[in-house]
C-alpha cells in the first residue's frame, strides 16, 4: 500500500503546508474583498505583481522586510485601481478584475524584462530561510512537518486568526460584513460605502500580493514567467469553499495543498502506468467536487457583485 | 377603526419646536419633486405626511436626512440652548448627530448580522475595539423596555419576521438619542395587528417627548395614529389638518385633488368552476414558499381574494396557477380537465392571464420598448409575426391602440418600458393580459405602490373582466382592496389556505386575525 504510506512521510506534510501558504494569503485577501461585496478577479495579476515587485525590491537591496512592504504597496495600488473602477464607477466586477489581472501581469513582466534585459537565468536573492525554533523544530515527524517553515508561513497562519477576529469582533469588521450584505445599512448610519469597500479591496489586494511574494521570497528565490500558474483562481474557488470564513479558508488551503503534494508523490509511485496529466488534474477535480458539495449551502454576501450608488434607493 | 383607542391626545402648540423644514424645493432635472414645502415639528408631535405615490413624501424626508441636497429652503433643528440652527445639507451624519432617526421603507439592515450588531453598526469608532458593547446593550434593553419593542437581539436578522425586522430598524433609529423619528410607509409590510402594535409604540414614544413623522398613503392609519396631517400633492404642500377635526373623505380629496369614486361592485352570480386544486402540495424551501394540501376553486364571474401577509405561500400559489411549478402531490383542474403539463406557455395559451407581483422584474423587460413588451407574450399571433418573422408595424399599431385605450402615459410605442412609472407599467401589463380575454386572471398584488388614479383604473378593469365572465384570483395584502373587489376571501398563512367565506359575512378584524395565523375555530373558542 505505497500510496497510503505517503501520509506517514513528514516531507509530504511539510510540502502540503508550503503549497498552502500562498493560497492562505490569497484566499484571505479574496475573502475580505468579497465580504465587502466586491469580487476581485485581479487576484491572479496581483499575485504576479506581488511576486515580481517583492523579489525585485530584495534584489535591489531593500531587504526582506522591504520586499514584503513593496509587494503590499503594489497590491494595494492595484486594489485601488480595481476599487475605483468597480465601486464609485460601478463597472462590471468581472471585467474590471480580468483587466487588472492582465494589466498587472503584463506590467510585472514588462518591468522585469526592461530592468533585466540580458539575463538568461533568473538572478537569485537571499530568500526567507526556515526558522529554527528551539525544541519544536527538532521534534521527530512534527518538527519537519510543522516547525521548519519560513516566517511567511507562520505569518499566514497568524493572519487567519487576525482576519477572523477583525471580521467577527471589531467595529471595522462589522462594517465590512454589513457593506457586503446591504450597503444601505452602512450608508444610513452615516458611514461611507465607497471608502469601506475601496479600503477592504486595498487591504485584501495587499494580502494577495503577499501570496505572490511568498513564491519568489520563500518558496523559490527567483522570479519566473508564469510562476503564479492559476494559484489566484484557486483562491477565488477556495473563498466559496470557505463560505467566506477565514478559518475554513485555512482548512481549504491546507486540503488543496495536501492534494497537490499527494499527487506529486503519487506520480513517482504509480506514474509508470498512469499518465502524469491525470495527477495534475486531481487537485482541481477535487476542488470542483468539494465546491459542489459545499457551495450549495454557501452563505453568499448578498450584495456581492451588486454596485451601489449614493442617493439611489 | 380598531386602532382609534390608541390615538394620542391632541397636542397643544406650547411645546418647544425641534425641527423646521422651511420652503424646501428639490428638482431632479426638469421634474419637481418638492416645491415650497414647509413643516414644523414640536416635541411629542405625531405628524403624518400624506400623499399619493410621487407626491414627494420620500424626497422630502431624504432632504431632511441629508441624502439629497435641496435647491432652495433649509432645514433647521433646535440646538441645545433651544435656538434653531441650520442643518448641514447633504450630510446624513449631521442629521444623525442632530437626533434625526429614519426608518426607511426598504429596510436598511444587514441580514448577515444580528439585530444587536445592526443597531451598534456605525456607533462605535470604526478603527477602535468593541469595548462599549455592554453599555450599548444595556441602553438597547432600556429602549426596548420603554418603547415596548421586543425582539431577539442575538439571532441573525435574516431569520426574523418582517415585523421583527422593523422593530430592529426602529430601535436602530432610536438608539442615537433620537429626537425626531421618521417612519417611511411603516405599515406596508405588516399585518393589521402588527400595524396596530406599531401605532401603540408610536403613541408611547410620542408621549415620552419624541417627535414622529410618518409617511403613508393609507388614510385609515393616518387618521388612527397622527395628531396632524400634512398633505402633499405633486410635490407641493396642499394642506395641513388637525387629525381630530378631519374625516377620511375630506383628506382623500385633498390628497388626490378630486372626488374619489369608490369602487362599485354588484354581486353577479358566479358560473362554472374554472380552476380547482385538489389537495395540491408544493414543497418549497420553507413554509413561506410552500403550499400544503390546498383545496381551492375559482368560478367564472368571481373574484377570489387571497388575503395574507407577504411571504406566507403566495409565491407558491401564484407559481402553481401560472404553471411555473408542478404540484408535488395533488391535482390541478382547469375548466374541468386535470392539468398534466405545467409550463407557463401552455397555461397562457389555455387561457390563464397573469399580472405578476414584481412588475419591474417579471412584468416587463425594462430595456425593451412598450410595443415589444406588449407583443412579447403573444408573438405567435398573426398581428405580431408572419412565418416566423416579426412584424414591427403590427407591434406599433397595437401599441398605439393600447396607449390610447388604457391611457398609458409615455412618449410613444418606442419608449423604453423601464422609464414608465409604476402605474403606467401596470396598465401596459393589464392591457397585455386582458386583451387575450383570459378565462382566469391571476392578479398578484396588482396595485402595490400605485397611486389612487392608477389603482382605480386597475380595479375597474378587473371588475370588467369579471363581468365578462373571467374568474379572477386576486392576491393582495391590502384589505381595502380585497373588500372593494373580492366576492370571496381565502386567507393564506404559512402555506395553508383557509376559506374565510363570502365577503358580505366578513369584517376586517376577523380576516386580520386569520392572516396572523389565528384560525376561525380558534377565534370561536
Amino acid at each position: 500500500m505505497e500510496f497510503l504510506e505517503i501520509f506517514l512521510n513528514e516531507n509530504f506534510w511539510q510540502a502540503a503546508i508550503r503549497i498552502a501558504t500562498p493560497l492562505i494569503f490569497g484566499t484571505l485577501g479574496a475573502l475580505i474583498c468579497e465580504r465587502a461585496g466586491v469580487l476581485n478577479l485581479g487576484i491572479e495579476g496581483i499575485f504576479t505583481a506581488g511576486a515580481m515587485s517583492g523579489w525585485m525590491a530584495v534584489w535591489l537591496g531593500a531587504g526582506l522586510a522591504g520586499g514584503l512592504l513593496t509587494a503590499m504597496i503594489v497590491g494595494a495600488i492595484l486594489g485601488l485601481l480595481h476599487g475605483i473602477l468597480t465601486v464609485p464607477l460601478g463597472l462590471s466586477q468581472h471585467v474590471s478584475g480580468i483587466g487588472v489581472t492582465m494589466l498587472a501581469t503584463s506590467l510585472a513582466y514588462f518591468t522585469y524584462r526592461t530592468t533585466l534585459p540580458d539575463v538568461t537565468s533568473p538572478p537569485r536573492i537571499e530568500a526567507f530561510q526556515p526558522l529554527d525554533i528551539p525544541v519544536l523544530s527538532d521534534l521527530p515527524f512534527l518538527g519537519p512537518a510543522l516547525f521548519q517553515h519560513t516566517f511567511m508561513t507562520y505569518l499566514a497562519f497568524f493572519l487567519v486568526f487576525v482576519v477572523a477576529w477583525v471580521l467577527k469582533s471589531t467595529p471595522l469588521g462589522l462594517a465590512i460584513r454589513a457593506v457586503g450584505d446591504n450597503p444601505s445599512s452602512v450608508d444610513s448610519q452615516g458611514m461611507s460605502v465607497y471608502a469601506l469597500r475601496i479600503g477592504a479591496i486595498m487591504a485584501g489586494s495587499s494580502l494577495m500580493a503577499l501570496g505572490g511574494a511568498f513564491l519568489t521570497m520563500a518558496a523559490f528565490d527567483a522570479f519566473f514567467f508564469g510562476m503564479v500558474n492559476g494559484r489566484g483562481w484557486i483562491c477565488i474557488a477556495l473563498t466559496v469553499f470557505a463560505s467566506w470564513k477565514p478559518r475554513k479558508a485555512l482548512l481549504g488551503a491546507l486540503l488543496f495543498g495536501a492534494f497537490e503534494a499527494y499527487q506529486v508523490r503519487l506520480q513517482t509511485e504509480v506514474g509508470s502506468f498512469v499518465p502524469g496529466e491525470v495527477f495534475l488534474m486531481a487537485p482541481y477535480i477535487l476542488s470542483i467536487v468539494a465546491l459542489i458539495i459545499v457551495a450549495r449551502s454557501a452563505d453568499y454576501p448578498r450584495a456581492l457583485l451588486v454596485p451601489w450608488f449614493k442617493g439611489e434607493r | 377603526m380598531a386602532a382609534a383607542k390608541s390615538r394620542p391626545a391632541k397636542n397643544g402648540d406650547s411645546k418647544p419646536v425641534i425641527l423646521e423644514l422651511d420652503k424646501i424645493s428639490k428638482r431632479f432635472g426638469p421634474v419637481i419633486a418638492n416645491e415650497d414645502v414647509s413643516l414644523t415639528l414640536r416635541r411629542g408631535d405625531v405628524v403624518a405626511l400624506l400623499g399619493e405615490n410621487g407626491a414627494g413624501k420620500t424626497t422630502l424626508m431624504n432632504v431632511l436626512f441629508g441624502h439629497y441636497v435641496c435647491e432652495e429652503g433649509e432645514v433647521r433643528v433646535a440646538s441645545e440652548n433651544g435656538k434653531m440652527v441650520q442643518l448641514t445639507p447633504g450630510s446624513p451624519q449631521a442629521s444623525i448627530d442632530a437626533g434625526i432617526g429614519m426608518v426607511h421603507q426598504h429596510f436598511t439592515l444587514a441580514e448577515n448580522l444580528t439585530g444587536f450588531e445592526n443597531i451598534i453598526l456605525g456607533v462605535e469608532p470604526l478603527f477602535g475595539l468593541a469595548n462599549k458593547r455592554r453599555e450599548a446593550r444595556k441602553k438597547i434593553e432600556d429602549l426596548m423596555e420603554s418603547s415596548g419593542l421586543g425582539v431577539d437581539l442575538d439571532i441573525r436578522v435574516s431569520s426574523l419576521t418582517v415585523g421583527e425586522k422593523q422593530r430592529v430598524e426602529i430601535l436602530k433609529a432610536l438608539f442615537g438619542d433620537t429626537r425626531v423619528l421618521v417612519l417611511d410607509e411603516p405599515t406596508a409590510v405588516l399585518t393589521p395587528q402588527e400595524s396596530e402594535g406599531l401605532f401603540e409604540t408610536v403613541a408611547k414614544l410620542a408621549a415620552g417627548g419624541l417627535a414622529v413623522i410618518f409617511i403613508s398613503h393609507k388614510l385609515h392609519e393616518v387618521l388612527a395614529a397622527s395628531h396632524r396631517i400634512v398633505v402633499l400633492r405633486g410635490g407641493k404642500f396642499v394642506g395641513e389638518l388637525i387629525t381630530a377635526d378631519s374625516d377620511k373623505r375630506r383628506i382623500a380629496e385633498l390628497m388626490v385633488g378630486h372626488e374619489v369614486p369608490g369602487s362599485k361592485r354588484e354581486r353577479i352570480g358566479a358560473g362554472d368552476i374554472v380552476l380547482k386544486f385538489n389537495r395540491a402540495n408544493v414543497d418549497g424551501i420553507d413554509d413561506r414558499r410552500s403550499l400544503h394540501d390546498a383545496d381551492f376553486e375559482v368560478r367564472e364571474k368571481e373574484i377570489v381574494g387571497i388575503a395574507g401577509v407577504t411571504g406566507n405561500g403566495q409565491a407558491a400559489l401564484a407559481a402553481l396557477i401560472s404553471g411555473l411549478v408542478e404540484p408535488d402531490s395533488g391535482t390541478v383542474e382547469f375548466q374541468g380537465k386535470t392539468v398534466t403539463k405545467f409550463t407557463p406557455k401552455i397555461f397562457m395559451n389555455s387561457g390563464i392571464g397573469r399580472i405578476p407581483e414584481d412588475r419591474h422584474h417579471d412584468g416587463v423587460v425594462g430595456s425593451m420598448n412598450v410595443s415589444e413588451n406588449l407583443a412579447i407574450e403573444n408573438l405567435d399571433d398573426d398581428r405580431f409575426s408572419n412565418n416566423g418573422m416579426l412584424r414591427f408595424a403590427g407591434f406599433r399599431k397595437y401599441a398605439e391602440n393600447v396607449i390610447d385605450a388604457y391611457d398609458v402615459r409615455c412618449s410613444g410605442p418606442d419608449a423604453e418600458a423601464r422609464l414608465l412609472s409604476g402605474g403606467n407599467m401596470q396598465k401596459l401589463i393589464l392591457a397585455r393580459v386582458l386583451d387575450t380575454e383570459p378565462k382566469l386572471i391571476l392578479a398578484n398584488q396588482p396595485t402595490r405602490g400605485l397611486d389612487v388614479g392608477a389603482l382605480t383604473e386597475v380595479h375597474k378593469r378587473l371588475l370588467a373582466a369579471r363581468e365578462r365572465g373571467a374568474g379572477v384570483v386576486l392576491i393582495s395584502e391590502d384589505l381595502d382592496e380585497l373588500f372593494a373587489l373580492a366576492d370571496r376571501v381565502v386567507v393564506i398563512h404559512s402555506g395553508n389556505l383557509e376559506d374565510a367565506g363570502e365577503i358580505e359575512n366578513l369584517d376586517r378584524a376577523s380576516v386580520g386575525l386569520m392572516m396572523a395565523g389565528h384560525s376561525t375555530e380558534a377565534q370561536a373558542s
